[in-house]
């Protein structure tokens, strides 16, 4: 393992409302090391959008986050001042968010808010900004730099507005690149071109790379381990080969199964997918959010301990019951089955 | 499964105007056009589902639209059931239309947010003059049971639904007119991977009991693997690739079908437990 970069630890966030709290993200812990990338798969409500959030300590104004600890670094982040927080946002962590065109002012030239970017997160003057903005630019693969940062955001495709949002994520050279599902509005064919762009700013750079994606496949391609989300809780995680061929949690093995695959083509067999539907976050309470939905679950399920076991190297599950329903890791080494050729 | 009519489509094409900037004005050329489907055939047999693949912009929807003419082709032959689609009009129109129904991406938008579930399936059967659709509960319940909702469904509104859940009522809906013929336009893409599963299975299921026959529009490949017997890959508005599903995915011929094969992304394979193999074994 590399050393440590971040260490998010027992973070919870709650939304407050006309009645109460609503617990959305419940005692969540992982990690990322230097030059590591970790992916943060879940569905749609799984909490791990605000969960990647509260490492810039971005909350919308009812949000409240509490966490043993957020270490970036070794220092706090939920202990920062409001000064040393600014500091933080601009200089250790860029951000990419999934609609690079909301992100972008669609009155400027591109090239200007690159340089914008430049000028106030690592306080470049003028002139230099503008000749970093064309060596950035050529970084995330776009060539004719000179020319295209004079067009605006409308005049490039949404492949090349990605590549510019990346170019202002990384223009102070941050420590760690958080992207939330940076990928889901793009095609596949441009999609793979930006997961190839992440990857090589980690192997050129050493950056850290936090990707939020609801997409196994995506993560499956670019990330060293991932973390599993579902109802506000970790429910596993692990290097990402040995969580997608033997995943040690239910929900992670229904959600694999589940997943369309091409080799399905022609095979008139149907996929079992998960019945019932995700927890609405006002229904999770103690207990095992999956546990509803579980082919393996009974009654001690909904009170049991969520706390994350060893399975293997750096391979954690909430499951206690893991060794009932699966063979522990390696097991099966043997009997590998499916899968393309 | 019932021989069904067939849907035939024969060189259809659609463009869309441009802007004339001043320096075609100067020019003295034409209003620029896009061409967004160019010459595009293929046939729709009985009880069929074929996947229409490609990228954004590729002409997919503006393909799905022509046939019901939502949109009206530039160019080219729809031909249903032995009748050509274009020339009609008024009942003729609406008949068509009747028997072929678009299922659309967004659940939610295409549900009136102000209507019970119960009286969107409804309305619909008794625009189209459905038989049994004098019976209001009855009539709903029978379409609600088609998507596999409880029949207590049919008194909520769309916003106590959920995506998935919305989804169905508005497969329902289409189910409720009686169609030959679904054309589900992305219908699955918002949705959950746990609740897509669901709904490509139900897709399955209709088609099987129903022996519909469904265009299912997707931009993942991997979706249209699961359900559909033959693809057509789309580009810049042309079909560039068609044949059976297993055979178009395992042996490409096309470049740019080969390329979106290549850039899709999918997880490793799941090793079998064999504690799990006993169980279901």
């Amino acid at each position: 393992m590399t050393d440590p970069l971040l260490n998010v630890e027992e973070l919870s966030i709650a939304f407050r409302q006309r009645r109460g709290e609503l617990t959305v993200v419940r005692d969540v812990s992982f990690d990322v090391g230097v030059g590591e990338v970790v992916g943060l798969v879940g569905e749609s409500g799984s909490g791990k959008s605000v969960s990647c959030r509260s490492i810039l300590r971005l909350m919308p104004a009812h949000g409240v986050m509490r966490a043993r600890a957020i270490e970036f670094l070794g220092r706090d982040v939920t202990k920062l001042s409001d000064r040393e927080l600014r500091d933080h946002r601009r200089h250790n962590v860029g951000m990419v968010f999934q609609d690079p065109y909301s992100c972008l002012n669609p009155t400027q030239r591109v090239g200007e808010q690159v340089a914008e970017a430049l000028r106030v997160n690592a306080g470049m003057s003028k002139i230099d900004a503008r000749a970093r903005t064309i060596e950035l630019f050529e970084s995330v693969g776009i060539d004719r730099g000179a020319e295209r940062q004079r067009s605006y955001p409308h005049e490039l495709s949404g492949g090349m507005r990605q590549r510019v949002m990346i170019a202002i994520a990384i223009s102070a050279g941050p420590k760690l690149l958080i992207g939330d599902e940076p990928t889901t509005a793009l095609d596949v064919t441009t999609q793979a071109q930006i997961l190839a762009l992440m990857s090589r700013l980690r192997d050129d750079t050493g950056m850290a790379v936090l990707l939020v994606s609801h997409d196994f496949g995506v993560v499956a391609q670019v990330c060293d381990r991932v973390v599993v989300m579902y109802g506000g809780r970790v429910m596993e995680s692990g290097p990402v080969t040995q969580v997608c061929t033997e995943p040690q949690h239910p929900y992670t093995r229904a959600l694999l199964e589940s997943i369309p695959r091409l080799e399905a083509a022609g095979r008139r067999v149907r996929r079992e997918g998960i019945p019932g539907q995700p927890p609405n976050p006002a229904d999770v309470g103690e207990g095992c959010p999956f546990a509803d939905r579980c082919a393996h679950a009974s009654a001690r399920c909904s009170s049991v301990d969520m706390s994350l076991r060893p399975v293997g190297p750096s391979h954690v599950t909430a499951c206690p019951f893991v060794g009932e329903w699966s063979d522990p890791p390696g097991a099966t080494e043997s009997s590998r089955v499916g899968g393309p050729s | 499964m019932t021989a069904g009519p067939t849907l035939e489509v024969e060189g259809l094409s659609k463009s869309f105007a441009l802007r004339r900037g001043w320096t075609d004005a100067v020019a003295r050329r034409k209003r620029p056009a896009h061409a967004a489907v160019d010459d595009v055939s293929f046939q729709l047999a009985p009880g069929e589902i074929l996947g229409l693949a490609g990228g954004s912009g590729s002409g997919k929807t503006t393909l799905a639209r022509m046939i019901i003419r939502l949109v009206e082709p530039d160019a080219g032959r729809i031909t249903f059931d032995g009748v050509d689609v274009r020339s009609l009009s008024g009942r003729a129109l609406r008949e068509t239309r009747r028997r072929m129904q678009m299922v659309f991406q967004d659940p939610y938008s295409s549900l009136n947010p102000r209507m019970s579930v119960g009286a969107a399936i409804l309305e619909a059967g008794r625009v189209h003059h459905q038989s049994g659709s004098e019976h209001p509960e009855q009539f709903v319940a029978r379409f609600l049971d088609f998507v596999r909702l409880p029949a207590a469904t049919a008194r909520r509104r769309p916003e106590e639904l959920s995506g998935g859940q919305r989804q169905r009522v508005a497969i329902a809906r289409a189910l409720a007119v009686g169609p030959d013929v679904v054309i589900a336009d992305e219908a699955v893409s918002a949705l959950d991977v746990s609740i897509q599963t669901q709904l490509l299975n139900l897709f399955l299921d209709l088609r099987d009991e129903l022996g519909l026959s469904i265009i299912f529009v997707a931009h993942q490949l991997s979706v249209i693997a699961e359900v559909a017997d033959r693809v057509a890959i789309m580009h810049l508005g042309r079909v560039v690739e068609v044949g059976p599903t297993a055979e178009v995915f395992r042996a490409p011929r096309d470049e740019y079908t080969r390329s979106l094969l290549a850039a899709h992304p999918h997880p490793a394979p799941l090793r079998a437990s064999s504690k799990l193999r006993e169980e279901t074994s």
